[in-house]
């Protein structure tokens, strides 16, 4: 297993790439720890494959430099760079029983039988397909199919890494939970160096120690699921993460106090001088709505939406929805007024976050 | 390698375009300077021969009269085999397998062994020597076909579209013309394709079939054998006549052509 | 797919069976009576059994065409498939050349039958022909109008030439259906190039190729008008296949008896051999 470090990555598909907008990729510089699970999350076209491809060494960038443990690797080929990888669909070889294609791969490397026979039988027990070796592989459900590919990847032993691209797309939705805490359980086993491709949040979540959240061929957040949640660096990350998204309201700011529609809200942050558009952003999970009149912001209530544990109250402040959590069981007041936690507001400008302490 | 890997395919061709030029070269010289000796290439380039093709009425008929069959026999099959094709495709009916086995079989029928008995069928019921004998002769290996390339294609689409178009009111025929035939326009497009191809390189029913008012072009070449001597200048014009509008048809349905056999239940 | 049960699907299927069955029925009717009676003329027909079924049978003639026709159908099978499937692997995969040559290699196929025996049949003169003149010129003695070898060797050249584009065609068809995934996992994996052939390739290629053997195997079968054209089965009958064997028993001598027998054993040879690919490929399909 390797630590992964990209020095200065860009990417263009076309041939002379003249502003900043040809770019699949913009230019990013980051380290990934040897054993770290990390998720790469985006919406599609958000350059997230890209760079996959770049790892796997199929795509190879228009700049920069790309290093396992230190090593640069950026002209070498697949085959060279020692990698695993288990696809959107699964990848087996159909004329193959399940044996023989966790074999295939360390046949072609030369391995002596022995060592072969030994290590097979290691990963069919990890990847609990010990009882179906000598089955055809075609006869086998997605799932185990998708075990199988990325057994091929764990039977050598000394992959740098192993990539997963969206996974579990064709897996029917019960197995999906499965196959999700199987990954997690083998990588806490193991500590491979993983690699997650998806644009499922809950999938990057609970997979990832660290995911990296891509948005128009750029990296615009790196961090743990809290810090995505806690602080998103970017309105972006906040729409994207989370379950309603982060409510985004236009405002204006000086010093520590925003205003919202003539109401004022305090800030954790100062707001920078000459920034363009200033935007705060709160998650639905902390406003709370209150019927005190000293207190908060008056909103109008538009849709209630009930999904068990709580309620998503819809509501319009000042003329732009906004989404709140109520625990279950709570009231909505008569005329009420939302009340919005100082501690979670986080402020943008042009859509990335005014850090705290950074302000002018 | 890669530049080796490219040799193939352009030998290949090279392979497969000699003959065709040396029908062309022929085209351009007389008669008299293909049987004079080897030339590469016309000393006393001539387009007498086109000329004559053009302004002879049995030549040129010949070429309508083919057009004509083709045409006929290619609406014909891939109209009938739309609806058999929609039923093979999605459901199960009595003796269905064998249906499809059976029609399969025709598609292998020699059109040797079927000469003559075609011959006597169609002069019985007074279609001999007209465009819809050998249109419909041609059925015989034409629909089958048709009816398996488009089956592929139909089962292709997911059945769910045609329920979601009966519950939007939609009557089957409105459903199949409006919805299903949009959906499957590249297939129809393949099959006519090939029905087109093997009703125009067919020559021995079509010839058996026909005497003079419908004598295909394939037929009217094989006279400049017989009556008035080898006449090759003629005949290798008239061939490369005959090799253009298959060419036209080609280019039109280039992308689809692997397609075709690919998405076919093959 | 799950498909529902409909008796009423026949009626679609109407329009197809009625056409296909005037024209493969009648006539097919037609041969059998032929076949199981004797005429001397005047439309005078007398039952004859199984006659000429044990005269054909047992003629020699017709073993020497049947054993013709085999090595006919071997000789290519052997050379348009590897052929076909070696040019289709060398093809690119995307690109502008890849309509270009399509459409030239598909070329071929949409010349009229007698136009092929045609051009090949002077392409291949010793004196006027490029191929004929050509293999003179390397001091190579060459007459297919009169070498049983030149002919044989200008007959399976002439349908290598028509033919294997189709199963370039096939082939190609199969292999583009193959997605980039399985080549990103055999070099990940790294499978020599014959690995890739062997276990991703060709078990990919395998239903369409199945398709180009059926129908090369039964289209040798019927076919007439080429090798007819340039040879007419000779020199002598050295190139007499079924089929130019069968026109000649039934136009050429007006043997109807003799040609109908013949047609029938033919037809049911194609049938059997027909059947078990199909039973096979529909076995293929159930997996």
């Amino acid at each position: 297993m390797a630590r992964i470090e990209f020095d200065r990555i860009r990417h263009a598909y076309m041939a002379n790439p003249r502003s900043e907008a040809d770019y699949a990729l913009k230019e990013l510089s980051m380290t990934w720890e040897d054993g770290g699970a990390y998720a790469l999350l985006g919406p599609s076209g958000c350059g997230k494959t890209t760079l996959l491809n770049i790892i796997s060494g199929l795509v190879h960038p228009s700049g920069g430099n790309i290093r396992f443990d230190g090593t640069d690797v950026t002209a070498l080929s697949t085959e060279a760079r020692n990698i695993a990888q288990v696809f959107q669909f699964p990848v087996i070889y159909d004329t193959m029983t399940v044996r023989q294609n966790l074999e295939f791969p360390l046949r072609n490397r030369g391995v002596a039988s022995g060592e072969i026979a030994r290590r097979v039988d290691d990963t069919l027990r990890i990847i609990d397909l010990a009882d179906k070796a000598d089955r055809p592989a075609r006869r086998l459900t997605a799932d185990e199919k998708q075990k199988i590919s990325l057994g091929r990847g764990l039977v050598r032993s000394d992959v740098n890494a192993i990539l997963f691209d969206e996974p579990l797309t064709v897996i029917d939705p019960h197995m999906k939970w499965q196959l999700r805490s199987k990954l997690k359980q083998l990588h806490q086993r193991f500590a491979f160096t993983m690699i997650y491709v998806t644009h499922d949040q809950t999938e990057a979540l609970t997979f990832a120690d660290k995911v990296v959240v891509m948005y128009e061929g750029e990296v615009v957040q790196t961090g743990t699921p809290d810090e995505l949640f806690r602080k998103p660096r970017h309105t972006f990350v906040g729409y994207f993460i989370g379950s309603p998204g982060m409510n985004v309201l236009p405002c204006e700011a000086f010093g520590t106090t925003a205003t919202i529609g003539g109401h004022k809200v305090r800030l954790p942050a100062g707001a920078p001088k000459g920034a363009t558009a200033l935007e705060i952003g709160i998650r639905p999970e902390f406003i709370t709505l209150t019927g005190d009149k000293r207190k908060g912001i008056p909103v109008t209530v538009r849709r209630v939406e009930d999904i068990g544990r709580f309620r998503i109250v819809h509501a319009d402040l000042d003329g732009r929805p906004i989404a709140a959590t109520l625990p279950e069981g709570s009231e909505i007041p008569a005329e009420p007024r939302a009340v919005l936690d100082p501690a979670n507001v986080n402020l943008y400008a042009d859509s990335w976050l005014v850090e705290g302490g950074r302000g002018p | 390698m890669k530049r080796a890997g490219f040799l193939v395919p352009f030998l290949y061709i090279v392979f497969l375009m000699l003959p065709i030029y040396w029908l062309l070269n022929m085209s351009f010289k007389t008669t008299n300077e293909i049987l004079g000796g080897f030339s590469m290439w016309p000393a006393d380039f001539t387009f007498d021969n086109y000329a004559k093709i053009f302004t002879d009425p049995t030549w040129y008929n010949g070429y309508i009269n083919s057009i004509t069959y083709v045409a006929i026999n290619t609406v014909l099959s891939v109209a009938v085999a739309l609806p058999a094709a929609y039923a093979f495709s999605r459901y199960r009916f009595l003796g269905d397998k064998h249906l499809f086995f059976w029609l399969l079989t025709n598609r292998m029928a020699p059109p040797a062994v079927f000469a003559l008995p075609f011959l006597q069928l169609y002069s019985a019921i007074g279609l001999f020597d007209t465009h819809l004998a050998v249109a419909l002769a041609h059925c015989l290996f034409n629909i089958p076909l048709a009816v398996w390339i488009l089956e592929g294609f139909m089962s292709g689409v997911p059945r769910e579209i045609d329920e979601t178009a009966y519950l939007d009111g939609y009557s089957f025929p409105r459903f199949f013309v409006k919805i299903f035939m949009p959906l499957i326009a590249s297939g129809i497009g393949v099959t006519a394709f090939f029905c087109f191809m093997f009703s125009w390189v067919e020559m021995l029913l079509a010839k058996t079939l026909t005497s003079v008012a419908a004598k295909p072009i394939v037929a009217t070449m094989t006279r400049t054998a017989s009556t008035s001597g080898y006449e090759l200048g003629l005949l290798a014009a008239a061939g490369v006549l005959t090799i253009i509008p298959g060419a036209i048809v080609i280019w039109f349905v280039r992308n689809y052509i692997a397609k075709g056999f690919a998405l076919g239940r093959v | 797919m799950n498909k529902t049960w409909n008796n009423k699907a026949w009626f679609m299927v109407l329009p197809v069976l009625l056409l296909v069955a005037f024209n493969a029925v009648i006539p097919l009717m037609t041969v059998v009576n032929y076949s199981v009676q004797e005429t001397f003329g005047n439309n005078l027909f007398f039952f004859e059994g199984v006659k000429w079924f044990r005269e054909v049978l047992h003629s020699e003639r017709f073993h020497d065409s049947l054993l013709r026709q085999f090595f006919f159908t071997g000789t290519i099978l052997a050379i348009e498939i590897p052929l076909g499937v070696i040019i289709a692997l060398a093809m690119p995969r995307s690109g502008i050349w890849v309509p270009v040559c399509l459409v030239l290699m598909a070329l071929p196929l949409l010349v009229p039958w007698n136009v092929v025996g045609a051009m090949w049949n002077i392409f291949a003169l010793p004196d006027i022909g490029l191929m004929g003149y050509s293999i003179n010129a390397l001091g190579i003695d060459f007459n297919f109008t009169r070498q049983p070898v030149s002919a044989w060797f200008t007959v399976i050249v002439m349908d290598v030439w028509h033919w294997t584009s189709l199963v370039v065609l096939l082939a190609y068809a199969g292999l583009r259906s193959i997605p980039d995934a399985y080549y990103q996992a055999a070099r990940i994996d790294s499978a020599s190039r014959w690995a890739v052939f062997r276990y991703i390739q060709l078990p990919k290629m395998k239903r369409v190729l199945t398709i180009a053997v059926l129908l090369r195997f039964m289209d040798s079968f019927m076919i007439y008008t080429e090798p007819f054209v340039l040879t007419g089965g000779g020199p002598g009958n050295t190139t007499t296949i079924l089929s130019i064997d069968l026109v000649k028993a039934a136009l050429g001598e007006f043997n109807l008896g003799i040609a109908a027998a013949m047609s029938i054993i033919y037809f049911l040879m194609t049938l059997l051999v027909c059947w078990v690919f199909y039973s096979a490929m529909m076995r293929g399909e159930d997996e």
